[in-house]
């Protein structure tokens, strides 16, 4: 794996950092902290970096600049009285931008919820019901979950009586979902961890490989 | 729902039929210019407008003063009881709001419900932190955070420095509200809002902390990991629930009861649905297909 002393030195410091966190796994300690700002500062820098170049760059510097589109000014106008917060007279500017921000991004997020989570979801839950094979059970299955998780979130009666039974296999029906869900993430989260050691195991091979 | 109701739906409705009337349709794959208006989409448009109808009616109802009943929901009582309980530790509280921007509506959602806790934060004399992901939430929770404190009539005692930017990237996000768990020990941790592969880092850390947990996500695939690491989570829907449980706002109680309203002819069409599908005639199905 380690091909040169630059490499070498970069793997060093990759597997450094990861002891340094698996270290919180006993307790909060130094090592762990040094990996943490580290992480944390070094990423809030790059983000910094990615932005300006995705998106201060290509979607204010070169339309107003290099193409002549002034009407991107406004926007830009827009972040920057986002500036005004530090002052405690003007701070009150700076709503315009987060009404407007707020307004479009709730605007597009509405229909899409709409289309996405209630529209298509009703589109794949009309199945066919019938006891001729095992699929026409299943999809009956399917709807008396759907209805009764729907009935669960249903705020404005009591669950009690009836509609009280009903939520409780609504609740039941999401429970058994989550724990399916659970075990699956878990299964990608081991994965993970696997990934982690055999960089390690390949990392020590290649420094002590030829001791051992 | 006389006068200004009605005004209300009258003006929606014609807004709708002038859009449908004026704006010619999408001319299918050879037309290159953008439409006004996706004719594959009108089942969308009209369930949202019928939706909307629902919202303002029952707005209009809540501001009228007329009672909306809405039941209790056991993850929001422990709020309070959470509140209480930093109170008595003298301990700050942890609120999360996720990892998403602005234009995720969960991040809306908690910012309405952090507005509420700030509230009873400021009452109780409790600080409270607020780390996030996002720059722009910051300035939001700000807002959130402000507005909570002069509610309860105590914005002197709001310090900014309690809402802060930790950086953008997930897992140092993560790493770095682990570290405020540890070292500044809050009696109770807030997780409301869009979360990913962190929740289970966060959650886990504050459950090792023994500090009481609530939390809420309409993520389902994150879900599993509050329900079992957290003391009270609020499942999908009720997230969105929360803000108008807490604040008892007439704008949103209306939106809930008109959620809920929707929510039942969507189960009646359903019921339709399936019956109709069982018998080989796919009217409502149809009606519902999205490309």
């Amino acid at each position: 794996m380690v091909t040169d002393l630059n490499t070498a030195i970069w793997n060093t410091l990759a597997a450094f950092l990861t002891f340094c966190i698996f270290s919180f796994l006993y307790k909060d300690n130094p090592f762990y902290k040094i990996a943490e700002h580290i992480v944390v500062g070094v990423s809030a820098g790059y983000f910094a970096v990615i932005l300006y170049w995705n998106g201060l760059v290509p979607k204010l510097w070169n339309p107003v600049v290099k193409q002549g589109k002034w009407y991107y000014l406004i926007p830009g106008l827009l972040g920057l009285i986002m500036w005004t917060r530090f002052s405690k007279k003007y701070a009150w500017i700076s709503r315009f931008s987060i009404s407007f921000y707020m307004g479009i991004a709730t605007g597009v997020a509405v229909p899409l919820y709409m289309q996405n989570f209630v529209i298509r979801q009703l589109s794949s839950t009309m199945l066919p019901v019938h006891f001729k094979n095992s699929v026409g059970f299943f999809n009956l299955l399917i709807i008396v979950g759907v209805l009764c998780a729907l009935i669960y979130f249903f705020f404005s009666k009591e669950h009690k009586g009836a509609m009280g039974s009903a939520a409780r296999v609504g609740i039941w029906t999401l429970m058994v979902g989550f724990g399916a869900g659970f075990g699956l993430t878990v299964m990608g989260r081991v994965s993970l961890l696997i990934d982690r050691v055999i960089f390690l195991k390949n990392y020590f091979t290649s420094i002590f490989g030829h001791i051992l | 729902m006389k006068s200004s109701a009605f005004r209300k739906l009258f003006s929606l409705f014609s807004s709708l039929i002038f859009l449908f009337l004026f704006y010619s349709p999408a001319q299918g794959a050879e037309s290159s210019a953008p439409a006004w208006f996706d004719k594959n989409r009108v089942n969308v448009f009209i369930v949202l407008a019928l939706f909307f109808a629902f919202v303002i009616y029952f707005i209009n109802r809540a501001q009228k003063g007329k009672s909306l009943f809405v039941r209790r929901i056991p993850g929001l009582d422990a709020i309070e009881e959470a509140v209480g309980r930093a109170t008595e530790m003298g301990r700050p509280i942890l609120y999360i709001s996720g990892i998403e921007d602005m234009d995720n509506l969960q991040t809306v959602a908690s910012m309405i419900i952090l507005g509420n806790v700030a509230e009873m934060a400021a009452a109780y004399e409790v600080p409270l932190l607020v780390p996030v992901c996002q720059p722009f939430v910051v300035t939001v929770a700000e807002e959130s955070v402000k507005q909570g404190y002069a509610k309860a009539g105590k914005p002197e005692a709001y310090n900014p420095n309690n809402v802060r930017f930790l950086t953008s990237e997930q897992f140092a996000y993560a790493s770095g509200v682990n570290g405020i768990m540890l070292r500044e020990k809050p009696a109770a941790n807030f997780m409301f809002g869009s979360f990913y592969a962190e929740s289970l880092l966060m959650a886990e850390t504050g459950f090792s902390t023994g500090a009481i947990q609530v939390a809420g996500t309409a993520n389902i695939h994150q879900l599993p990991f509050f329900v079992v690491a957290c003391d009270y989570t609020l499942i999908g829907e009720e997230l969105f629930a929360a803000s108008a449980y807490l604040s008892k706002e007439p704008k949103l109680l209306g939106s809930l009861k008109g959620s809920d309203l929707a929510k039942l002819l969507i189960m009646i069409y359903l019921v339709l649905g399936v019956l109709f599908v069982t018998f080989g005639i796919d009217i409502f199905l149809r009606w519902v297909f999205v490309q």
